[in-house]
């Protein structure tokens, strides 16, 4: 668990964070692994936990009928995937694929959704966290919107 | 008699290359033998169809390669259609080169993160040519780049033969993914967060759509990059590229020839006003 | 054109000023100048005296102009009317190239547009018949060398102004080159300011200081008519020589300072050009342009009257077998909806973008660009505006919104 606190700590997203925090949230993290091709949820099942991408490329999709699986967005190392576990009902909008191998750490969004009611310090420190990463995806979503290398007239 | 900048040379279409759907790239020659055409990443050219009109449209080739001119055009209005029915034997106008460029010779001993957005791309390769001819002289050298759709990526080859060269780093990502497309999908401001540069030490240079260099920068900014350190390419109508016609005023600057390529510092309040 | 060196006046009288025609066009000049045409004072080609507007005047303010008659026989009796210089100096339509299809592409066949007349020339005799397309358009394929009768101190500024943008960057325009550097400039002291006058706000007159050949002031007394004369260049003093005239009593001299002192008096507008860059730099976004664009037609006459415009555009035209093209250039304006066309729409596509962009231009942006005011008071944008915008008015209101507008700034960082 010692190389999981390190890569947790030094993770730009837990920057700042006090180490009693870090400790709170190793104790909800566990390595995991994806094949490409590999489903690591999908739309509408429960919503229980986040991923810290350490290596590899996942794809966020919804099915359109007539048009099949239909990518979102992608995201990559380094990147977080997933805040439905923090906001009810805690269910997932899409689903998110591995495009390739891909490892993550995968934090418990149960077990911190508990710690977080328990301290509310933490709790604020990881909405902080997320409404951060919520505000750039709405960002790039608005911009995708305006479909600005589109020809308009 | 005077030279006059108003009137173009004549040069031949050696080479005419389908990029995408409604972008096509053209390789030109001078049909008399003028020896060379030298021009600096990020300048433009005026070309001109007989009789239907002239435009500006950057510069996409090697600097290193005086011998051809090259020009990546998307179809948007009558000249550049007109353009696209050319063929190689066929002869247009030139003038140019025109403009400011991108700080390729101060960017020397940073690192250079490329941002380009859909036909940005153009403007932006001849200054990837120069850094990559002089690869040793930078540091890390990053390659940004979103197209609306697959199908819309610009020099598709080049791009897979720079991907695999291990001292640059490309990034394709796309607003809209379509078919069996395996690459990133979002906006090409969502991959400036994570990559490999140094903000401290970095020369952005940025050319798209107004609206995604006004973003880009913002992110840059974020991400560290100072304000003199970023360079966008603006657009604006033209007639005449030299400071004479007046239309591509941009507050107090002139498009033609204080630009296409400006320091962020120098534009960012002026990109803020509304239909300025 | 080097200065001549003397401080002198001189005077000639009223009957010579056909020696100054006969001078001007045994040097090879096509004389123009002012004159009564179609209910207004423009600037044509003359040919005698007789040609001036003789015992007329204007009367002006905001969307109005009205020729009167005076009570003397003043030649130069009125203030400006809707032409300037510039019409000749920087032509409103002319033809850049001409080119012909050959198999694989096309051939420059002509470019005529720099190359000087020969010298006895008549300017009629310019208007070549057109050989080609647009037979109905006079072209002038070669420059003319032109004489300017009348020239006001606001039009040599605006002319200074023009220079720096045709002759002052790094390309120069041959098209202007050549007509500037052949004209003979006469300029003629306000005897009066029009209703819509401010040159004084703008430092640029009523008194003509700089680039003429020859100033003159008339003077008009009962029992005489004549002019005072100050010589600006030796090409000015030669032509002097050609004019019966005899050194200038110090009362005339006197007597014609005081008349452009009375016209400064007299002027029919102000513009407070206090840190006019900054303030309108900082009022980009002001409720005042929606006010004003809800009266702007953006027709812009505002742009074709004004000295100093000098915006244009390129046509490029074929002829019906498509084997013949010419290349046109046109004056052009910022009021129109094409001017900031790129592909998928206008930049400027409001017309409150379309006048902040000609007024901040002409008042602001061009003091970074050309390092001068774009505005030399003329006068004209307010004349003949159809809705009478007032130009001084619009900085008045914007500088009046301003929380603390009476209180100068003291230096403060």
């Amino acid at each position: 668990m010692e190389t999981l606190e390190r890569i947790l700590a030094e993770h730009p997203f837990f920057a700042g964070l006090d180490a009693r925090h870090i400790q709170l949230i190793v104790g909800c993290a566990t390595n995991v692994r994806f094949d490409a091709g590999q489903f690591i949820f999908r739309e509408g099942e429960e919503a229980n936990e986040f991923y810290v991408i350490r290596h590899g490329k996942v794809a966020l999709e919804i099915f359109v009928p007539g048009r099949g699986p239909v990518t979102i967005q992608t995201l990559g190392e380094g990147e977080i995937l997933g805040w439905s576990w923090l906001i009810p009902p805690y269910h997932w909008h899409f689903n998110a694929r591995a495009i390739e191998l891909t490892r993550a750490i995968a934090l418990d969004g149960k077990c911190l959704r508990a710690k977080c009611e328990d301290d509310h310090d933490l709790g604020y420190e990881l909405l902080k966290r997320f409404a951060h990463i919520v505000e750039q995806r709405l960002q790039a979503t608005r911009l995708q919107l305006l479909d600005v290398y589109g020809v308009h007239s | 008699m005077m030279s006059d900048p108003m009137i173009p040379r004549q040069y031949r279409i050696s080479r005419v290359r389908r990029e995408t759907a409604d972008t096509f790239t053209l390789e030109l020659t001078p049909v008399q033998d003028e020896g060379t055409f030298s021009f600096a990443p990020g300048q433009f050219n005026m070309l001109y169809v007989f009789g239907v009109g002239e435009i500006p449209i950057s510069i996409s080739g090697d600097p290193a390669n005086p011998r051809t001119v090259v020009h990546t055009t998307r179809v948007v209005g009558t000249v550049t259609r007109a353009m696209g029915t050319l063929k190689r034997g066929d002869v247009l106008g030139v003038r140019g080169p025109f403009g400011s460029h991108w700080p390729v010779e101060e960017a020397e001993g940073n690192d250079v993160v490329i941002v380009a957005g859909g036909i940005g791309l153009a403007p932006l390769r001849p200054a990837l040519f120069y850094i990559l001819s002089r690869r040793e002289k930078y540091g890390r050298v990053v390659l940004l780049y979103g197209a609306r759709t697959p199908e819309d990526i610009l020099y598709r080859r080049e791009l897979g033969r720079w991907r695999a060269q291990f001292d640059l780093d490309v990034y394709v990502t796309v607003d809209r993914a379509t078919g069996g497309w395996r690459g990133n999908v979002g906006v090409v401001t969502t991959l400036i967060p994570r990559a490999p540069f140094d903000p401290l030490n970095t020369v952005a240079m940025v050319c798209g759509p107004e609206v995604m260099m006004r973003f880009t920068a913002l992110e840059l900014r974020k991400r560290g990059v100072g304000a003199d350190n970023i360079f966008l390419s603006m657009e604006r109508n033209m007639k005449c590229a030299v400071g004479f016609c007046g239309h591509c005023q941009f507050g107090p600057t002139f498009v033609c020839k204080d630009g296409p390529v400006f320091p962020y510092r120098r534009v960012k309040d002026l990109l803020a006003i509304w239909e300025l | 054109m080097t200065q001549a060196q003397t401080f002198e006046r001189f005077i000639f009288d009223r009957q010579y000023f056909l020696s100054l025609f006969e001078a001007l066009t045994r040097r090879g000049y096509c004389v123009v100048g002012p004159t009564v045409c179609d209910g207004a004072i423009v600037y044509q080609e003359l040919t005698s005296p007789d040609d001036l507007p003789i015992g007329w005047t204007d009367q002006q303010d905001g969307g109005t102009y009205r020729l009167k008659r005076r009570n003397d026989q003043a030649l130069f009796g009125y203030v400006v009317g809707p032409h300037s210089w510039k019409k000749f100096l920087f032509p409103p339509r002319i033809r850049l190239f001409r080119a012909r299809r050959t198999e694989r592409g096309f051939n420059i066949v002509l470019n005529d547009v720099a190359s000087p007349p020969a010298p006895d020339t008549p300017y009629s005799a310019l208007n070549d018949p057109p050989s080609g397309i647009s037979p109905s358009i006079p072209i002038h394929p070669t420059a003319p060398k032109f004489a300017f009768i009348g020239v006001r101190s606001c039009e040599l500024h605006a002319i200074a102004i023009q220079d720096k943008v045709f002759l002052g960057g790094a390309y120069v325009d041959p098209t202007y080159k050549v007509r500037r550097e052949n004209a003979f400039i006469v300029a003629v002291n306000c005897g009066q300011a029009g209703g819509t006058c401010f040159c004084a706000s703008m430092n640029t007159g009523p008194k003509a200081t700089v680039g003429f050949d020859l100033a003159l002031t008339e003077i008009l007394e009962p029992a005489r008519h004549y002019f005072v004369v100050e010589v600006g260049t030796d090409r000015g003093a030669a032509v002097l020589q050609d004019i019966p005239h005899r050194p200038a009593h110090i009362e005339e001299v006197q007597l014609a300072e005081e008349i452009v002192a009375r016209t400064a008096r007299q002027m029919g507008r102000q513009l407070d050009t206090t840190d006019i860059k900054e303030l309108l730099y900082r009022n980009y976004e002001h409720p005042r342009w929606d006010q004003v664009a809800a009266r702007c037609l953006t027709c812009a006459n505002c742009t074709m009257v004004c000295p100093t415009c000098f915006c244009s555009t390129v046509e490029d035209v074929t002829d019906l077998t498509g084997e013949h093209a010419e290349r046109w250039r046109t004056w052009d304006s910022c009021f129109t909806m094409d001017f900031s066309y790129i592909h998928g729409g206008s930049v400027r596509a409001s017309a409150k973008a379309r006048y902040r962009q000609w007024m901040t231009h002409k008042l602001a942006t061009w003091i970074d660009q050309f390092g001068t005011s774009g505005c030399v008071g003329c006068g004209r944008c307010i004349t003949w505006c159809p809705v009478a915008i007032d130009i001084t008015e619009e900085v008045r209101a914007i500088r009046a919104s301003e929380p603390n507008h009476k209180e100068k700034t003291d230096g403060n960082t």
